[in-house]
């Protein structure tokens, strides 16, 4: 049974958190430790930490309230640059939502090349989590390593999609343009490169002693609390809390794939750094399993140039790299939703922050947030 | 519980009046046979007549899914925290709150989160907001 944090119930720290002695220090909104205009305001008492603050909005641009006066087809591409390194999952999760009001089918073809661009979509995103992480505690060569096995998958991006970054190619009913005729060679060219790539990099850092100390014991976070402050994704799963949303509420054709879901018990920063390192051998696996396996047929199932969805609710859930986005379009009938929430998961992860960094020393700080892979986009929205 | 009414739709909804709203969450989660540990969605949305918070919960250990919404006065939203509850709530209502001006009573610590200091005036995600500076409407 969950037990009550202390933090809730002891109002005095939130009250006065200034003692003689205490010190109050910003980190951000531009240190380059939180990896975009994040800002963490800290109450210190000699090295330790007392309370980690998070404000928010730098970079806040209202992309709900934006999203109510968009048509169904239009309000997808915004949300590329919610998570802008999840943008193929976050566009799914949006076609998924906007599919589910209208009760469109989506062709076989269709899904496969949906699921492979969300698994290279996520070894990206871990790749360069992995390579910040690494710069985060003092490594520099990572980061480069790291980048260069992105530009790959980058590049097989901009031959099919047209754009590195934010993608935009999940529209509902299918994908927008079939794949480039270079597509699946290149996958073959990357998976092979990238196979000996995943142990170099245990080998550069996994094994590393002085990373371990870094960030064993780091940052824990106790199961029960990973679920009440709703903590998603391999974040969460560090802590051994189940949360795959692929094979919890399986969609597309991820039921019919074979993967482990990566659960680690000990909930701290090197136990969420292990989840990551081996989810990218279960995303290359599923791109292995998938490449050769693009059934012919249509990318796209025929819908309406003017989409309307009926009167109702509609709630879809996908994996991104980072955890559980949710979409929440409420309809009134209209052509444009009547309202639309992103449920981030970036934005519960960060909550968790300050109850991990209480006690701390504030050199953890950085080895933390660096396994919460926090993308500021994302939180603010 | 008087009030509540259920409606199905993706998930079993229930409404509840937002005075009972407290009592029913914490045995939400504490009943072993219900066991709601996971808040993964709260938000709120303004219908122009009031406003509705939706809760979606989820348990871990069951795995079913419950939407619990309450009708709140739009002229004088407030109801009862959850964040003591399922602690990813703190978060989510000081969203709610700077977005859609609902009080959460009892809340330890309701500020601004994302909009700046200072903001005064209208709730942000209402219907009857206007910026004709920053807004482009298509």
């Amino acid at each position: 049974m969950y037990r009550e944090t202390q933090i809730i119930s002891d109002n005095s720290i939130l009250a006065s958190p200034d003692v003689e002695g205490d010190l109050v220090i910003n980190v951000g909104p531009q240190h380059p430790a939180t990896h975009g205009v994040l800002h963490l305001v800290i109450t210190l008492n000699g090295e330790t930490i007392k309370r980690v603050d998070p404000h928010l909005g730098y970079i806040h641009r209202s992309i709900e309230k934006m999203c109510e006066s968009l048509s169904y087809r239009q309000f997808i591409y915004v949300t590329s640059r919610m998570d802008y390194l999840s943008a193929h999952i976050n566009n799914h999760g949006c076609a998924l939502c906007v599919e589910k009001g209208l009760q469109v089918e989506v062709p076989p073809r269709a899904q496969v090349i949906r699921v492979l661009m969300d698994e290279l979509t996520r070894l990206a995103s871990h790749q360069l989590w992995w390579g910040a992480m690494a710069m985060d505690v003092g490594a520099l060569t990572p980061f480069f390593l790291a980048f260069r096995e992105r530009e790959m998958i980058n590049d097989i991006m901009e031959e099919t999609c047209g754009a590195r970054l934010t993608m935009n190619y999940m529209v509902p009913g299918g994908v927008m343009v079939d794949i480039h005729p270079n597509f699946q060679r290149r996958v073959h060219e990357f998976i092979s490169h990238f196979r000996n790539k995943i142990d170099e990099y245990d080998e550069l850092v996994t094994g590393n002693v002085i990373f371990q100390n870094r960030t064993k014991d780091v940052g824990y976070i106790s199961r029960e609390d990973a679920i009440s402050y709703g903590m998603s994704g391999p974040s969460a799963r560090g802590s051994g809390v189940q949360c795959d949303i692929r094979k919890l509420y399986p969609y597309e054709v991820y039921a019919k794939l074979q993967f482990d879901e990566i659960i680690e018990t000990a909930g701290d920063s090197f136990a969420r750094y292990m989840v990551r390192m081996k989810e990218m051998r279960q995303s290359l696996s599923i791109v292995e399993q998938l490449i050769d396996n693009i059934p012919p047929g249509d990318f796209q199932a025929k819908t309406k140039a003017v989409l309307k969805l009926p009167k109702g609710e509609f709630y879809s859930r996908v994996e991104t790299a980072r955890g559980e986005l949710g979409v929440y379009i409420t309809s009134e009938g209209a052509t444009t939703p009547y309202r639309i929430k992103f449920r981030s998961p970036g934005f519960s992860n960060l909550s968790a922050l300050d109850h991990m960094a209480r006690g701390a020393k504030i050199g953890d700080l950085v080895a933390m947030m660096g396994t919460l892979d926090l993308v500021i986009p994302d939180i603010d929205r | 519980m008087p009030s509540a009414n259920f409606e199905e739709q993706q998930w079993l909804n229930v409404n509840v009046d937002h005075n009972e709203w407290p009592g029913l969450a914490k045995s939400l989660r504490d009943h072993p046979d219900l066991n709601f540990d996971y808040l993964f969605c709260l938000t709120c949305i303004d219908w122009k007549t009031h406003l509705t918070m939706v809760y979606h919960l989820e348990s871990t250990q069951h795995r079913h899914i419950l939407v619990v919404k309450s009708k709140l006065d739009r002229t004088q939203p407030d109801i009862e925290t959850v964040s003591g509850i399922w602690r990813t709530a703190e978060f989510h209502e000081r969203e709610v709150y700077e977005m859609f001006g609902v009080k959460f009573r009892n809340h330890p610590d309701l500020r601004l989160l994302i909009l700046p200091d200072g903001w005064e005036g209208k709730s942000p995600l209402r219907k009857d907001f206007e910026d004709p500076v920053n807004m482009v409407k298509l």
